[in-house]
C-alpha cells in the first residue's frame, strides 16, 4: 500500500469497482470504470483519488494517472460544474450554427471555452462530433440532449437543464 | 429509385420497438435458436462469408474472412468486441440501432460469438451515448433475463457473458487495437500490426472486433437468408478478381445543408445525388450544394459534379476519395467557404491524433495552424503545397505511422485542395494581397528550428 494523505474513494465506490471485477479477466481493465465512477461522483479524479484507485487496483499510481491524461474527459485540478455541457464544434453542426452556439454560451455565462463559471453551475466545452448530426447543432448536457438549437434556444435549453439539475 | 423497405431499421417507429417483446413478434431471436439448436460454428461463418457481408465500421473488410483468421482449436478465452465507439464526424447509424433497436445487434453479437466461439463480447460504448447506454443495459437484462445469454444458452451448451464498457471520448478508439488497449485500461494507442487482433487481441487473446451495424446484419442473414443479403447491393464487378463487391442495405447519414437530415436506409450502390434527393429532401434553402463529405470527414470530399458516384465501396474511390468509410454523408452549400471547411476537419484531427506516431501529432497540428493563418490573412500560395506534402506523407498508406488516423486527416487535405485549389488560391490573394507570393519561412517555423 501507497501511504498518503486523505481517503477519497468511498466504501460505496470500491464495492462499485469490485462489482465490476468479474467481468474482465485483469484488474488493469478496471482502470477506466474506476475513473468513470469517481468522476461521475466528484465531477473530476484528483490525485488522491488516483492513488486511492491504484491502491484498490493493486498498481502504481502513475499508471492509473497515465490513462487518465490520455483522456481530455478526466478533469483532475477542480470539479467541472454541476452541469457539463458539451458542445459540439465539428462540420455538421458547425455547418449549422454550432460555433455561434458555443461562442453565446460563453459569452452569456461569462467563460471561455472549457471553463466554469463562478458558481460552479455550468462548465461549457467545445467538443469533436456528438453522433447526434440529424440534431445538429446540438449539445450534450449532463445526460439530455438539446436538439436543433440557435444561439437563444440553447440558452435556454441550458438554462433548463440547470433549473433541474440538484 | 426502387422502393426499399427498411430492414436494419425496421424497429424505428415502432412503439417500445426496442423491448424484447417486439423484437420476437418481429421474427427476432427465432434464427439464433434454430442456430444454437442445429448448427456449428463453422455453418455460421460459412454463412456470414457467403454473404459476402463487409464491415460496415469503416475499412470494409469482409467480416467472414476476418473470423476466419482466429486460431484453429484454440483453447480460450476468444474475445468479441463490438466496436460502438461510432466518432466519425458525420455519423450516428449505430446510435439508431443501439437506441430503437438494441436486441437486433444483441442477437447478430450472440450469434457471432458462437461462430468465433468468443464466450466474452464486450461492447464498447461511446461515452456521449447515455441514451443508447440504457437502452443497451436494458435490453441485456432482458435477454439474460430470457435466457439469451449466460450459461448455457438455451440449453445449447453455449455459453456468453455481453458487458458493456464505456469510453471516454477519444476518437481513437474507435481504432480496432486503440479500443482495445482502452479496455485494457490503457491509453488508446493503436498496436503495431502483426500481430493482428485475431491472433492477439485484447487480453493477449485471440479477438475480433466488429461494428455495430455488422452485428446488425449477421442476425439479418441469419434470419433472412444469405441469398436475400445477396440480392441487395452491387455485385462484384466480373472484371475485377479482387473486387469482393458490395451486397446488403446499408445505414447512409445524411446531415449538413439538407432539408431533412437524418439516418436512411437503402441498398448500397445509392449515389449521394439520390441519397440528398430521395431522402434529404435537397439542399437546404432553395441553394446548390459545393460539395460533400462521402463517408464521414475522413473520406474526403465530393464535388458537386461527383454527386452521381454510388456510395458502394468502390464508389468514393473512384473520384480519389478514401473510401466509403461509415457512409455519412454530410452535405455543404455554395455559401461554406472550402477554407473553412478543412480547418474545421485540420482542428478535428489535430484534436484527436494520439501523440503516438510524430507524423500525425506534428502534421494535424501543423496542418492546423497553417489553415488558423491562412484564415487569418497571413496565408502563402506555397502554404497549399506544404499542406498537399503533408497530406501526401503522413498517414498508415505512404507507411508512416501505425494507424489510418493520418490518412483520415490528410484526404480532406488533398482533395480539398485539390479539387478546390482556385478558390484556396483566391482566398489567400484577396486576404493577404502583400504577402500571398512570399516564399520564405514563417517566423513561427523559425522559432520551431531554434529549439
Amino acid at each position: 500500500m501507497i501511504a498518503h494523505g486523505r481517503r477519497v474513494l468511498t466504501e460505496e465506490m470500491v464495492a462499485e469497482i469490485e462489482a465490476l471485477a468479474p467481468r474482465y479477466p485483469n484488474r488493469r481493465a478496471l482502470v477506466l470504470p474506476s475513473l468513470h465512477i469517481v468522476h461521475k461522483a466528484l465531477r473530476h479524479v484528483p490525485l488522491d483519488a488516483v492513488v486511492d484507485i491504484a491502491n484498490v487496483l493493486g498498481f502504481p499510481p502513475a499508471e492509473v494517472q497515465d490513462t487518465l491524461t490520455f483522456y481530455q474527459f478526466f478533469h483532475q485540478e477542480k470539479p467541472h460544474g454541476k452541469v457539463r455541457a458539451f458542445v459540439c464544434r465539428s462540420i455538421a453542426c458547425a455547418l449549422r450554427g454550432g460555433e455561434e452556439v458555443l461562442e453565446h454560451l460563453c459569452t452569456r455565462h461569462g467563460v471561455e471555452a472549457y471553463g466554469t463559471t463562478e458558481d460552479g453551475s455550468l462548465t461549457i466545452e467545445p467538443a469533436e462530433c456528438l453522433g447526434a448530426c440529424d440534431f445538429a447543432p446540438c449539445i450534450l448536457a449532463n445526460d439530455d440532449l438539446l436538439k436543433n438549437l440557435s444561439p437563444e434556444s440553447a440558452a435556454a435549453a441550458v438554462d433548463e437543464v440547470k433549473a433541474r439539475t440538484p | 429509385m426502387t422502393p426499399f423497405k427498411p430492414v436494419l431499421l425496421e424497429a424505428v417507429g415502432v412503439p417500445d420497438g426496442y423491448t424484447l417483446a417486439s423484437y420476437r413478434a418481429r421474427g427476432g431471436y427465432a434464427p439464433l435458436e434454430s442456430i444454437l439448436r442445429e448448427k456449428q460454428p463453422a455453418d455460421v461463418v460459412e454463412m456470414v462469408k457467403a454473404s459476402g457481408l463487409r464491415g460496415r465500421g469503416g475499412a470494409g473488410f469482409s467480416t467472414g474472412l476476418k473470423w476466419t483468421f482466429l486460431p484453429k482449436d484454440h483453447p480460450g478465452p476468444i474475445y468479441l468486441c463490438v466496436n460502438a465507439d461510432e466518432s466519425e464526424p458525420g455519423t450516428f447509424n449505430n446510435r439508431f440501432l443501439m437506441e430503437d433497436d438494441p436486441h437486433q445487434m444483441i442477437e447478430g453479437t450472440i450469434i457471432s460469438s458462437f461462430a468465433t466461439r468468443a464466450t466474452t463480447a464486450y461492447i464498447y460504448l461511446r461515452y456521449e451515448y447515455p441514451h443508447a447506454w440504457n437502452r443497451l443495459q436494458a435490453a441485456i437484462d432482458e435477454a439474460y433475463a430470457a435466457g439469451l445469454l449466460g450459461n448455457n444458452i438455451l440449453g445449447s451448451g453455449f455459453s456468453l457473458d455481453i458487458y458493456l464498457h464505456r469510453g471516454a471520448a477519444a476518437y481513437i478508439c474507435g481504432e480496432e487495437t486503440g479500443l482495445i488497449e482502452s479496455l485494457e485500461g490503457k491509453r488508446a494507442w493503436p498496436r503495431i500490426k502483426p500481430p493482428f487482433p485475431a491472433i492477439e487481441g485484447v487480453f493477449r487473446k485471440p479477438t475480433v472486433v466488429n461494428n455495430v451495424e455488422t452485428m446488425a446484419c449477421v442476425a439479418q442473414i441469419a434470419r433472412r437468408g444469405v441469398d436475400w443479403f445477396k440480392s441487395i447491393g452491387v455485385p462484384a464487378d466480373p472484371n475485377n478478381p479482387r473486387d469482393p463487391g458490395s451486397y446488403g442495405p446499408k445505414l447512409y447519414c445524411l446531415s449538413g445543408h439538407v432539408e431533412k437530415p437524418g439516418c436512411y436506409e437503402a441498398p448500397l450502390g445509392i449515389t449521394l445525388r439520390e441519397l440528398v434527393d430521395h431522402f434529404g429532401g435537397g439542399v437546404w434553402k432553395g441553394r446548390k450544394a459545393k460539395a460533400a463529405i462521402p463517408g464521414g470527414i475522413s473520406m474526403g470530399l465530393f464535388t458537386e459534379a461527383e454527386f452521381d458516384t454510388p456510395l458502394d465501396f468502390a464508389g468514393p474511390g473512384r473520384v480519389g476519395c478514401l473510401g466509403l468509410g461509415t457512409a455519412a454523408v454530410v452535405v455543404i452549400d455554395e455559401t461554406v467557404s472550402i477554407v473553412d471547411f478543412l480547418h474545421n476537419s485540420c482542428r478535428f484531427f489535430a484534436h484527436e491524433s494520439c501523440g503516438q506516431c510524430t507524423p500525425c501529432r506534428e502534421g494535424t497540428s501543423w496542418s492546423l495552424r497553417m489553415l488558423e493563418r491562412i484564415r487569418a490573412g497571413k496565408g502563402r500560395l506555397k502554404d497549399l503545397d506544404l499542406l498537399l506534402e503533408l497530406g501526401n506523407t503522413m498517414g498508415m498508406m505512404p507507411g508512416s505511422t501505425i494507424c489510418g488516423l493520418a490518412d483520415g486527416a490528410a484526404w480532406p487535405i488533398k482533395n480539398a485542395i485539390n479539387k478546390f485549389r482556385d478558390e484556396f488560391e483566391d482566398y489567400i490573394k484577396r486576404t493577404n494581397p502583400e504577402g500571398w507570393m512570399v516564399t520564405d519561412p514563417v517566423p513561427a517555423l523559425q522559432i520551431v528550428g531554434a529549439h
